[in-house]
């Protein structure tokens, strides 16, 4: 590995990037593509698996309507044209976690092509040409034990858990992307910030990267301008947005210096590293695999009937990019604030939040305030800190009725993302609530003022300034539970000065 | 009182429903059979003796208590072993599958269950069908009962030779390019591959995907018809099943056995009835067409082009099909697995896996099919060979739009020795050259016994449109009743 590796600057006034990415959808179905086993999360290694998934001797696929229809409506929400007939296609290749040794997928007649998704690259818009989007089963899982990596190197043995065979996947694939530039990393990420948006608008995956459920590869290549595209490399292993943004910035770099120093790229499969940001060298493709694709012909031809299409068609929710231009009005935001609300994540958490009955203003100033610089700290993603949009908007509630400060409110809410309940629970069970019994504060205050009688002299004579010291030390004896308005006006008239 | 298994399924059902014979009695009587004479037939892979008496005595019970009982109640049936049956061993004639017991029933298997038959036990068969003798089995040849020196076809021999031999009066096959109804043909027994799609494929152990079709085997048309009857339609677990109740096949085959067959309308197919044929078989299936005539048929000669290259088509298809459908066999899930010592990796495991588990017919056609499909051979051998299953299909619509039903021998020659075809590859294969164009059409196809040639079995198949089985039972019957019985010597 090059030690030296050139800036990226200078890197991308050199070069143009052309990338393309293919994302993997698990979609949330209820039932696995081509068989009645249940597709939830987190059973006991081959217990979620039937004669049909384990790819017993004699057993048939049958396809799953429920997934056929979601992948229609990916295509629609993508602007696809829709196949009126098309078939299923088995891609040959021998593994242990595939159970039938061929992976049900298609091959040359996808159920959706030709469509498009505009996404806004720092307010600017870019059209991302979709070149298809098919349906096909998910594999198993290959656990490697006994080595130190968990890698099939070293390991003494392979353990296979057929739970997540045949679990429907949608691939979504680009058409190449020229012309990106510098901003080839960003586009990217706004793609795929873009597609999950509009797939969980859908309903159609919980789109989640950390576990797999939206899995992205990204192909790079470099060229000279006015040359010929060049090799292009497929980057794995890619499972965050910020990843994404990641692994064409580090490929683009590192292609760089492998054609800076005369050497030339080999088309690969590479690996993105979360920790180092780098990638690393796979499986190589120079040598194609044969896959001996063939249409399957256990199941017969997917031909949706043009009006249940229609039909679907009529059913899209408003996709994502319109929403959040109709949100916007409604909130009466800048461009500015709106665009820090989305690098943010918080659309939908801000909208829910304005739904559970606060303002936009202080739904956005908990979201992009407090929780956001917690979410930074901790490296969470927004909507799993631990605080619910209701949480907020009672918050909220609670210091617009007077019962808590603003202060006291942030000391809340770190209760609430430490799971200890609602704001309303925390806030009595941790005595924080504003005292706002008058009786309990004068005592307070005379106590202040018959510790501190010179302070309290000085404010007699005037000096009005002084009676901020009696604040001080009536805040310290509640506990800082007080308004200190009131506290200042409180000691005033008991000093019997005008403020 | 004459031998149990002397008797048809029709005349068995008659006897237990009227319990002049306890389910017990007919199945203990075919157990028997087979202990007498197995040894020398070898019709048998696996014989669930406990399981078949269990089920009798079920059927005697329910019976006895007055619960209503499905029309074969207490009918044994013997099932090709390719067929899934749970826990009890199913090998597909392979010893990559040598101690395999499934967890689940096969459809064809539960609806036997359902039927209230009695399943006796599992049947000899070529590895995963892929042949015509039987002689490409694991666990080592069948042979007919009506020569033991020759083979009794195949794939399906084992099904059709325990018939002949009187071990059971129902059987099950399954038919990719005529592993039921060649061998029904040779062992002088009826043999029937449904409408494609007719019978569910739901745990039949595939070879080729898009041929392969369960059907009935039995002695007469009208068992065929009752025990097709019992296993047909539509069934969810296939996406491939056609959604549509099962012809009246026993109806058919009751109105065919009156003898009469004015009115229907037949065709020789000009390119099956002269040259590639034994003179014996040509002349059997002549005096058959003769007899067709006599019953009232009109019979016209009708050329299908391209029926010749059906046989070339058909070992691109199957074989690549097969390439794909043999790839789970690799020790790692079940069956058999060779060569695990921790050192060997991974692909060596599954190489020596399939090196050891598969016999050399099926090693030939995995390779055959492998190429086909490669990349760069692709259009040249699987696309060009789906143009002529097109072709073919036309043929068989142009032909249906002048007759009712096509006919031609089953195969063109008589059971051949043990021995005598398998060391050229080729012409074991040319045993199916008259029933390979069904399989690539879909449509249904009936053997029937028409005559003897030196004194070994012709059968005569008579070819249907897609959903339209009930004729060929029809046409089938009314042979059946005016050259039959065909009796094989006493073993």
């Amino acid at each position: 590995m090059t030690t030296t590796l050139p800036a990226y600057d200078e890197v991308v006034a050199r070069y143009e990037p052309v990338i393309g990415l293919e994302t993997h959808v698990e979609l949330g179905t209820n039932t696995k593509m081509f068989c009645g086993c249940p597709t939830d999360f987190g059973g006991a290694p081959n217990t979620r698996v039937c004669p049909v998934c384990l790819g017993l001797p004699g057993s048939l696929p049958v396809a799953n309507r429920a997934a056929v229809e979601a992948t229609i409506r990916i295509g629609l929400a993508l602007n696809c044209s829709i196949a009126q007939w098309c078939r299923f296609a088995r891609k040959n290749y021998y593994y242990p976690d595939m159970p039938k040794n061929y992976q049900i997928s298609q091959y040359d007649e996808p159920l959706c092509v030709d469509g498009y998704l505009d996404v806004e690259v720092n307010g600017e818009p870019v059209r991302i040409s979709i070149e298809r989007v098919h349906m096909e089963e998910d594999t198993g899982k290959t656990l490697h034990v006994g080595g130190a990596t968990g890698r099939i190197h070293g390991a003494t043995e392979s353990l296979v858990d057929y739970n997540r065979a045949g679990i429907p996947l949608v691939e979504i694939v680009t058409k190449p992307i020229p012309g990106a530039g510098a901003m080839a990393p960003e586009v990217a990420r706004a793609y795929v910030t873009e597609l999950r948006d509009v797939l969980r608008s859908l309903g159609v995956s919980d789109v989640r990267m950390e576990e797999g459920s939206l899995r992205c590869d990204v192909n790079t290549s470099l060229n000279l301008p006015g040359e010929q595209w060049g090799t292009r490399t497929e980057t794995k292993n890619v499972n965050s947005l910020r990843s994404v943004e990641r692994a064409v910035r580090s490929e683009i770099i590192r292609q760089a210096s492998v054609l800076g120093a005369g050497g030339r790229i080999i088309q690969e499969t590479r690996h993105f590293h979360e920790d180092t940001g780098d990638t690393t060298s796979g499986r190589s493709k120079e040598t194609a695999t044969d896959y001996r694709y063939f249409p399957e012909p256990d199941l017969v031809p997917v031909a949706p009937d043009p009006t249940w299409v229609a039909e679907l068609k009529a059913a899209l929710p408003e996709l994502p990019r319109l929403h959040r231009r109709r949100l916007q009005q409604e909130w009466g935001l800048s461009d500015l604030d709106m665009q820090s609300i989305l690098n943010a994540g918080a659309v939908e958490l801000i909208e829910a939040t304005i739904a559970a009955g606060t303002t936009p203003t202080a739904a956005r100033k908990w979201w992009l305030g407090e929780l956001s610089r917690r979410a930074n700290e901790t490296g969470a993603e927004l909507a799993d800190i631990g605080a619910t949009p209701k949480q907020v908007a009672e918050l909220q509630g609670l210091v617009d009725a007077g019962k808590l400060t603003d202060k006291l409110a942030r000391t809340v809410l770190e209760h609430v993302v430490a799971g200890e309940g609602s704001p309303a629970k925390i806030m009595v069970d941790r005595k924080l609530e504003v005292v706002s019994d008058t009786g309990a504060l004068t005592a307070a205050v005379d106590e202040a003022i018959a510790a501190n009688p010179a302070i309290a002299d000085k404010v007699r004579g005037g000096k009005v300034a002084a009676a901020g010291a009696l604040v001080g030390a009536v805040m310290k004896t509640t506990r800082g539970q007080a308004d200190a308005k009131t506290v200042r006006e409180l000691i005033l008239e008991r000093l019997g000065v005008q403020g | 009182m004459t031998d149990l298994t002397s008797f048809s399924a029709a005349e068995l059902a008659g006897l237990v429903a009227r319990g002049e014979s306890s389910a017990v009695e007919v199945t203990q009587a075919h157990l028997d059979r087979i202990s007498a004479v197995d040894d020398r037939v070898h019709a048998f892979l696996h014989v669930d003796t406990e399981g078949a008496l269990a089920a009798a005595r079920d059927v005697d019970s329910r019976r006895a208590a007055g619960e209503p009982l499905g029309p074969l109640a207490g009918v044994p049936v013997a099932v090709k072993d390719v067929l899934t049956t749970k826990g009890v061993p199913t090998t597909a004639g392979s010893k990559i599958l040598a101690d395999w017991r499934p967890p689940y029933d096969s459809t064809i298997v539960r609806r036997l269950r359902a039927a209230d038959t009695v399943m006796l036990g599992k049947t000899n068969m070529d590895e995963f069908a892929m042949g015509s003798s039987t002689e490409y089995s694991a666990f080592g040849p069948t042979h007919n009962p009506w020569d033991l020196s020759r083979i009794p076809g195949g794939s399906g021999g084992g099904s059709s030779a325990a018939l002949a031999a009187y071990e059971t009066p129902l059987s099950i096959g399954s038919d990719t390019g005529g592993s039921i109804r060649q061998p029904g043909a040779v062992t002088g027994t009826v043999g029937v591959k449904p409408t494609y799609g007719g019978t569910s494929r739901y745990g039949l152990i595939a070879f080729s995907s898009s041929l392969d079709t369960p059907g009935p085997c039995a002695r007469t048309v009208l068992d065929a018809a009752l025990l097709h009857e019992a296993i047909g339609g539509h069934d969810p677990l296939d996406s491939t099943s056609i959604p549509a109740p099962v012809p009246d096949v026993v109806a058919a085959a009751r109105l065919g056995a009156s003898g009469d067959l004015t009115g229907v309308r037949l065709g020789v197919v000009r390119e099956f009835a002269g040259e590639g044929a034994e003179p014996g078989v040509l002349a059997a299936f002549r005096a058959a067409v003769e007899t067709l005539t006599k019953l009232g048929a009109e019979v016209v000669e009708v050329s299908c082009p391209h029926f010749r290259y059906a046989l070339p088509a058909y070992y691109l298809i199957a074989p690549s099909e097969c390439s794909s459908n043999l790839a789970r066999f690799d020790g790692v899930r079940f069956g058999l697995r060779v060569g695990d010592d921790g050192v060997r990796s991974l692909e060596e495991v599954m190489s020596a896996t399939r090196e050891a588990g598969f016999g050399p017919e099926v090693k030939r056609r995995v390779m055959l099919g492998t190429y086909a499909l490669s990349s760069g051979y692709y259009d040249a051998y699987y696309g060009q060979a789906q143009k002529v299953r097109t072709l073919i299909s036309r043929d068989f619509a142009t032909a249906f739009d002048q007759v009712d039903a096509l006919i031609s021998p089953t195969t063109p020659f008589v059971a051949f020795p043990v021995g005598a075809r398998t060391a050229d590859p080729y012409q074991m294969y040319l045993a199916d050259l008259f029933t390979i164009p069904s399989n690539l059409y879909g449509g249904p196809g009936i053997s029937v016994p028409c005559g003897l040639a030196d004194g070994l079995p012709v059968g005569l198949q008579v070819m249907a449109p897609t959903m339209a089985d009930d004729r060929m039972y029809r046409v089938a019957a009314a042979l059946e009743s005016a050259v039959g019985p065909f009796t094989p010597p006493a073993l």
